[in-house]
This record gives C-alpha cells, structure tokens and sequence, in this order.
C-alpha cells in the first residue's frame, strides 16, 4: 500500500504557495495522494518548478490522461508525477474549456509526454500547445470524434431492442 | 554513384541528399515475422542502416477505457488480461488491489502470499518468452523450444487455480474464486524443482556464447537519464542501472515481507535487458519459494478471500439454499455493490514495469473513468531514439528485448 507522507506534502503545499500563490489549490478529495489543481496556463511552469525544485525533486511523470467534466463543459488533463529520489507521488490537474480546450505541452520537460498527449488529444480533442506531432495515435486519422467524451455513445444507438435504463449508466 | 530517380512512380520513395547519397524507405510491418505483434515502423534506410523511424500504433486498439466506462467493476478483470496477455494474471491482480484500495477492503495475508504466488509465476512466465523470443531474434531457436515446455507448466498451473490458460480472468476483488486444490500445490512444488535447471540450461546456450554476445552486447543501448525521461520502468530501466521496483518503492500486497534483489545492469543495452529478466526469474523463484513456508506457517488453510466479501460470489450451495446468499449474489451479478466516491491510483510492478490504473468513480455501478498507464506503450516511443544509426537487423533485437506487447500497447 501507499504510505501517506504527511511531512512532504506539506512541503510541496509550502512550496507552491510561496511560488504560484493564488493560481494553485490543494484539495485531497479521499483520495491516495495530495491532488493538485491548477489552471491551465500555468500548468507548464508549475511541472518545471517541481521537476527542478532541490527539495522536491519529481524526476518521472508517472502518467497523464485526459478527463471529460460533461456537467461543467470542460475538459481537463491529469498527470501523476513521482519523486524516486524522496518516494513521492502526487497528482496534478487542470480542467479547459471544452470549446476551446487547449494547454501547454510538456514534451520539452519529458519527452514521455509525447505519445500520452497525442492520446489525450485522440480521445478528447485537447490541443495541446506547442506539441511537436500532435495527431491521432492509436485510432485512425479520418476520425473526426473524440472518443472518450461522455456524449460519444459506446454502443450502437439505433437498437431498439436493448433497455439500459434499469441499470445505471 | 547511385543513379538518381528523380520524376515518375518511385521518386515519392527515394530521398536524394547533396552527397549524392541514396535513401529507401522501408515498411516494417504492419505484419512481420520479426516484430511478434502488430506493429508498423516507416524506416529511412542508408542501405541497412537506420536514418530514420516513424512508429505506427493502434492496430489493435479495442478502446477498453472507454467499454471500461460501461461494465461493473468484476466485469473489467477479462479488459485487463487482454493488456498484456503473456501475464494476465499481474493485470487481474493489479486491478483487484486498485478496486480494493478503493473500497478499502483490507486483505489477510494469507490471500496476499497467494497472489503472490501466482504473481510471480505470471512474472516468470512473461520474462520466459520474452528472453527465449531474444533468441529466436538472433538466430537461436533451440532455447525457445526447450523453455516453452516450462511456461507450457505454469499455465497448466493457472488451469489448475482458474480454470484458463492465456487470458485468465483470474480472482476476484478480494481474493480468489476458490481455494488452491491440492494438485495446484502439488505442480507449483514441482514447478519450483525443476525450473531451475531448465533456466539454467537455456541461460548455459546463450549467456556466454559468442555470436549471442556479439549480436546483444551494445545493441539498442539506452543511457539511464534519456530513459528516466521517456519513462521506462521495469527490466527495461532497471537494465539501464536505475533500481526502480514498484514492488520495493511503494510496496503492495505484502512485499515488504519478502527478501529479494532487484538486478540492474549498467548499459541499457539489450544483452543487460536479457540478464536482467534472467535474474529477475531466479528471484522470482526465491519470492515463490518463501511464500510457500511462510503459507506453511500460517495454521489457516481455508481463507481464500478478504473478510469483506463485497464482490465474492458466496457459495452455489448456499445461493440456492440461503435468501441472503442469494441476494448477494444478484447484488454482484447485477453491480449493486455500494461503491464510494473518489480516486485512486494503484500501480504494480507488471513484467514490463509500472502498471498503474487510474480509478475514478462517482459512485455508479461503473467506474467513470478508468485510465490504465502501460509501460510498453509509454516506453517504445524511445524506439526511434534507439535504434537511428543501427542495422535494421540490431532494430529487430532491441524491438524484441524491449518486449513490447501489441495489447498492451493498443490498449
């Protein structure tokens, strides 16, 4: 299990107050580690200063996926960052407009980034800014959906003879 | 000199530089007998060195986060085997513990020593294929067909535990579906006998040979600080000398319990990449080994899942003979079960490294988004970085010791 570390998310709530005060805000939501979330401008920076900070140190972008809030009409972008250096984990978040949903790339901070933003990007139709290669990667380029957004439907919509509405989603 | 073609139907495949060089262009792929898996690479050729790749992905993408969206929790298990299916049980497992964290159902050791049995044979079984698949590449047959009667056992172990063999749907949140039976216990003892000598006879045909060595040694080498950035976890990282394991980090279903090394290597290259999974294999066995006395001192013999059976089927006998056995199960069948708010990430060290899974869930039936991070598909995007400037034969081993799984890949 993942052991709780008050000590340096604590550190990493100090820190970020005191370099991006008012653009950041900390919410632990039962959740399994400190939740970060940001706007999307400032996003780039903000990984830069933990990836560089000598305190923090969170040298391996563990992952980053897109999200769809259909309720508020945005779209937003996850990424967990790891520290190997102080065994720390935390997740960041930052939600765009759905219409205009673009956020700055982190291909020059890790070049991992790239096939996962080109995933974000072929699911949920985020633009992500400055991207070297930003296409469809695993479906194919003559889509003009986005997947993995909520109105997207999974299944055929003109059967008539399946009933869903006993069941939930 | 080269003749220049420069009008009509080949000029769009012949790339002419001002040294009066000549470039082809050369598809690997979609389909090739060399890249055991569907996997497309574009390649600008100088003869048969590299000048240039480009990757095609998702030939065999079944959108699974987003059918994910729409199945109850038990029912995402079979989505998971399908990711990396030469060790579908570290995916099963994997994504029980995330579900557990979730619903914070606490699991008694006996059911972690169990799943990690099963966990390493999973380990062992996929590091098998991929180091015996390393030396098909380079010319040896012989070793994969003396090894595959090895995995041949492990899965009759899985038949003899689940019921499947590839694609194992393996456990249940919680634990197990039922109780290992003796002939289980029996075949994995055996197992533990005679491995060792069958991996020391396939590591006796190639860690010392010659042209082996030749083919591997500095071929597809990775420096440790370019592979930190483009992401890589497990053998793949480890062989480039960073010793991150999940298993020892951000340690889970009772690891910590365990004594074992975690093998590095120093060059990133693909003979470290062989030996690292050849050693992590021994270990494996050693983690087995140790499970097997500490199950022994254990006194309970019968516990096979959590206390909290919130997604264990009970008892057919009781389902028809008992109300509330009933109702339970039809609460599970039909994804009933009370599900908390919130978000978790779980990872676990899977064979190819870091396989994390990103649960959010609203409270539904489903969950409402699942993202699963997949080392093979985070770290072959390096391939290109890695093999530019080899041999086109060099890029087939290095494709083979990264061990890139097309399900996996594809999600």
């Amino acid at each position: 299990m993942y052991r709780f570390n008050p000590y340096r998310d604590q550190l990493v709530i100090q820190k970020l107050s005191d370099h991006f005060p008012d653009v950041v805000q900390f919410h632990e939501r039962s959740s399994d580690m400190l939740c970060v979330t940001v706007g999307n401008e400032f996003i780039h920076d903000l990984l830069l200063f933990l990836r560089n900070d000598a305190d923090l140190q969170f040298n391996f972008l563990t992952t980053l996926c897109g999200m769809h809030y259909p309720e508020t009409n945005q779209l937003g972008v996850v990424y967990h960052l790891h520290s190997f250096v102080n065994n720390h984990r935390i997740r960041i978040k930052t939600a765009t407009d759905q219409e205009q949903a673009t956020v700055p790339t982190i291909t020059t901070i890790w070049p991992a980034a790239n096939w996962m933003e080109r995933e974000a990007y072929d699911f949920f139709g985020i633009i992500f800014d400055g991207h070297p290669n930003l296409k469809r990667i695993l479906n194919m380029d003559d889509m003009t959906d986005f997947p993995l957004r909520k109105d997207f439907p999974l299944e055929d919509q003109t059967r008539e003879d399946k009933d869903d509405s006993m069941f939930g989603r | 000199m080269a003749q220049q073609f420069n009008t009509g139907y080949w000029a769009k495949d012949i790339v002419s530089s001002e040294e009066h060089k000549e470039y082809n262009i050369l598809n690997v792929g979609p389909t090739h007998p060399a890249t055991h898996g569907v996997f497309q690479n574009v390649m600008l050729m100088d003869g048969e060195f590299i000048v240039e790749t480009e990757q095609t992905i998702g030939y065999i993408h079944r959108a699974f986060e987003k059918i994910a969206e729409r199945r109850p929790f038990y029912q995402i298990t079979p989505l998971t085997d399908r990711l990396n299916y030469c060790s579908s049980p570290l995916n099963n497992m994997g994504w029980h513990m995330t579900v557990e964290k979730l619903l914070g159902i606490e699991t008694s050791k006996r059911v972690d020593y169990l799943r990690i049995i099963v966990m390493e044979l999973a380990r062992i079984a996929d590091h098998l294929i991929c180091n015996s698949v390393i030396g098909v590449d380079s010319g040896a047959l012989t070793g994969f067909t003396y090894l595959f009667q090895s995995r041949e056992f492990i899965y009759e172990i899985y038949e003899e535990i689940c019921g499947s063999r590839l694609t194992t749907n393996m456990g249940r949140i919680g634990g197990f579906e039922r109780n290992f039976s003796d002939k289980a216990w029996d075949k994995i003892r055996y197992f533990l006998k005679t491995y060792p000598a069958h991996l020391q006879e396939f590591e006796n045909l190639l860690s010392r040979n010659r042209i082996f060595m030749d083919r591997t040694i500095n071929v597809g080498a990775f420096p440790a600080d370019r592979a930190l950035a483009y992401g890589f976890t497990g053998p793949n990282l480890r062989a480039c000398g960073v010793d991150y394991d999940v298993r020892v980090m951000n340690p889970y279903c009772s690891y910590e319990d365990f004594d074992f090394i975690i093998p590095i290597g120093q060059n990133g290259d693909t003979y470290d990449r062989f030996m690292v999974r050849q050693e992590e294999m021994k270990q494996s066995l050693h983690i087995i080994q140790q499970a097997l006395d500490k199950l022994d001192k254990i006194p309970d013999k019968e516990t096979f899942y959590a206390a909290d059976p919130r997604f264990v089927l009970p008892p057919k006998e009781k389902v028809y003979n008992n109300m509330e056995a009933l109702i339970w199960h039809f609460k599970i069948v039909m994804g009933e079960t009370d599900i908390p708010v919130g978000e978790v990430y779980h990872s676990i060290e899977a064979a190819n490294g870091e396989l994390g899974f990103y649960l959010v869930s609203d409270g539904g039936r489903t969950p409402s988004r699942l993202h699963f991070r997949r080392p093979c598909f985070i770290y072959y995007q390096a391939y290109p970085e890695m093999v530019t400037g080899n041999m086109l034969s060099d890029a087939v081993l290095t494709m083979s010791s990264m061990n890139v799984i097309a399900g996996e890949l594809d999600a």
